[in-house]
């Protein structure tokens, strides 16, 4: 997929963390520091969004994503209407571009797009007008940056200096666009080592072309890392048998407490959503010492209101032109 | 030229007659947190000062967006009816104050909001006058005048096209 050079375009949409340099992902985690205060007052508001009009237009369930833009954008006192729908594969293309041309004319001005196809969230960036903005929330296999991010912010909370970080991204890589989202921003902040594991069959062919160093071992996998991300295995997304059974899966790639003793002792365990307890992670683990799971979640938001504040200032003084 | 530890002390002085009240100050960041310290230190009080960084309460985000690097509120205590100095550094349009006032009212309902600041300059455009001045100043609509500091405390004077 193809991104206009035209730099513009960059800041009036947020659609992948690949364009984003280590210096800009560090601006929007230091905003998105400044709105974690926000959560924790009485009246979780502030007026900065008044009067704007965001559109959450999901193609494919969601839990977590959904309710915490809803929540960033209400936090930012926006109105949200929440679109949930399911697209067949016949009515790809045009008519996603018509709902899209539909809502702009009730004068929408922020987008929050999940799809199930890659590039969805790019195509309605480039039909939209000027003043409008468009925020991927997941497309297809591509790319999470929302997650990506958040996920950065939560390992800087916890772990500080990237530079000085080994990361473990643990399972199903091959189906997962929150692992590539992660690996660009890990590889933009400048992570000391970022590592896929898991059974080849579920990594991409040519992983290392990202800059990451791929383990089929859980041993070596994680010896050492101070971090360790573990993916949802993707059924949905996948065609044929690429794992044996899930029994096995967990008993050779499950994350249990055995094994994270390889990690550093002071590890953090990470996992986007929604987790398959029992497949790729042990109960004990998930709701152990040093999961961090839950304030992912809680990050989420401010991070997501970071996004949404930058992306809306970003036409600050251009005014509609409809 | 303005002697900008006169105007302190005179900010200082103005502020003696709300000891009684007890008061909480709360500095608006950049320049008025650095007021505050120093007026929080000349009255002798105890409790911990608050900041506010009002970036999310502007009115001007619609056509400047938002700052970079945004400086987090901090209200250590309850402000549930106590009284408030609110601190800054220059009083010029008022805006700056209303949008810190807004952000108050996010936090608490407070007894009472008094206003210090250093320097007073003309050219308001909302209802704000200060209840406790250092110094007052006549400027051209388009100079600009900045707090520097915090250590030591000083004052610049900018023709807006700097």
């Amino acid at each position: 997929m193809a991104i206009e050079p035209d730099n513009a375009y960059h800041l009036r949409h947020f659609l992948t963390t690949e364009d984003l340099s280590g210096g800009a992902i560090g601006e929007i985690l230091d905003t998105a520091e400044s709105f974690i205060s926000v959560g924790e007052r009485e009246i979780k508001k502030v007026p900065l969004l008044r009067g704007k009009t965001i559109v959450n237009l999901f193609f494919e369930a969601s839990t977590r994503t959904r309710t915490t833009f809803e929540i960033a954008g209400k936090r930012l006192s926006a109105d949200i209407i929440n679109i949930n729908t399911s697209v067949s594969s016949t009515q790809k293309g045009e008519s996603l571009l018509d709902t899209v041309r539909n809502l702009e004319a009730m004068h929408t001005d922020l987008f929050v797009v999940r799809h199930p196809l890659s590039g969805a969230a790019d195509l309605i960036a480039r039909s939209v007008p000027k003043h409008v903005h468009v925020v991927n929330a997941g497309d297809g296999r591509h790319a999470h940056p929302t997650q990506g991010l958040l996920d950065m912010f939560t390992i800087r909370r916890y772990k500080g200096d990237f530079r000085r970080l080994t990361v473990a991204i643990v399972g199903d890589v091959l189906h997962s666009r929150v692992a590539r989202s992660q690996i660009h921003a890990l590889t933009a902040l400048g992570t000391k080592e970022v590592r896929v594991v898991g059974p080849r069959s579920l990594l991409p062919a040519a992983v290392e072309s990202l800059g990451v160093s791929a383990h089929t071992d859980m041993e070596t996998g994680l010896a050492g890392a101070d971090v360790v991300i573990m993916l949802r295995l993707q059924f949905e997304r996948m065609s044929g048998a690429l794992i044996p059974s899930a029994g096995e899966y967990f008993s050779l790639y499950g994350l249990t407490r055995e094994r994270l003793a390889r990690a550093d002792k002071d590890a953090i365990v990470m996992h986007p959503g929604p987790m398959n307890r029992g497949l790729e992670i042990a109960s004990d683990v998930a709701d152990g010492p040093q999961s961090v799971i839950l304030p992912q979640v809680t990050n989420g938001i401010a991070v997501r209101m970071a996004i949404l504040a930058r992306l809306a200032g970003a036409s600050a003084g251009e005014g509609r032109t409809s | 030229m303005i002697d900008v530890e006169e105007a302190l002390a005179r900010v200082i002085d103005g502020a003696r007659s709300f000891r009684e009240r007890k008061p909480v100050l709360i500095g608006i960041h950049t320049g008025g947190v650095w007021i505050a310290e120093r007026l929080h230190k000349g009255l002798g009080l105890v409790e911990p000062l608050g900041t506010l960084d009002i970036s999310f309460y502007r009115d001007d985000f619609s056509r400047v967006g938002i700052h970079p690097q945004v400086k987090t509120s901090h209200l250590p205590i309850p402000l549930d009816g106590r009284h408030i100095i609110l601190v800054d550094d220059v009083l010029h349009t008022g805006r700056t104050i209303r949008a810190a006032m807004n952000e108050i009212f996010d936090f608490a309902r407070p007894a009472s909001i008094a206003l210090a600041v250093l320097i007073v300059r003309d050219g308001r455009e909302l209802p704000v006058q200060p209840d406790i001045a250092g110094v007052a100043i006549s400027l051209k609509p388009w100079q600009h005048i900045k707090l520097t500091g915090p250590d030591p405390l000083g004052i610049r004077i900018m023709e807006k096209s700097e």
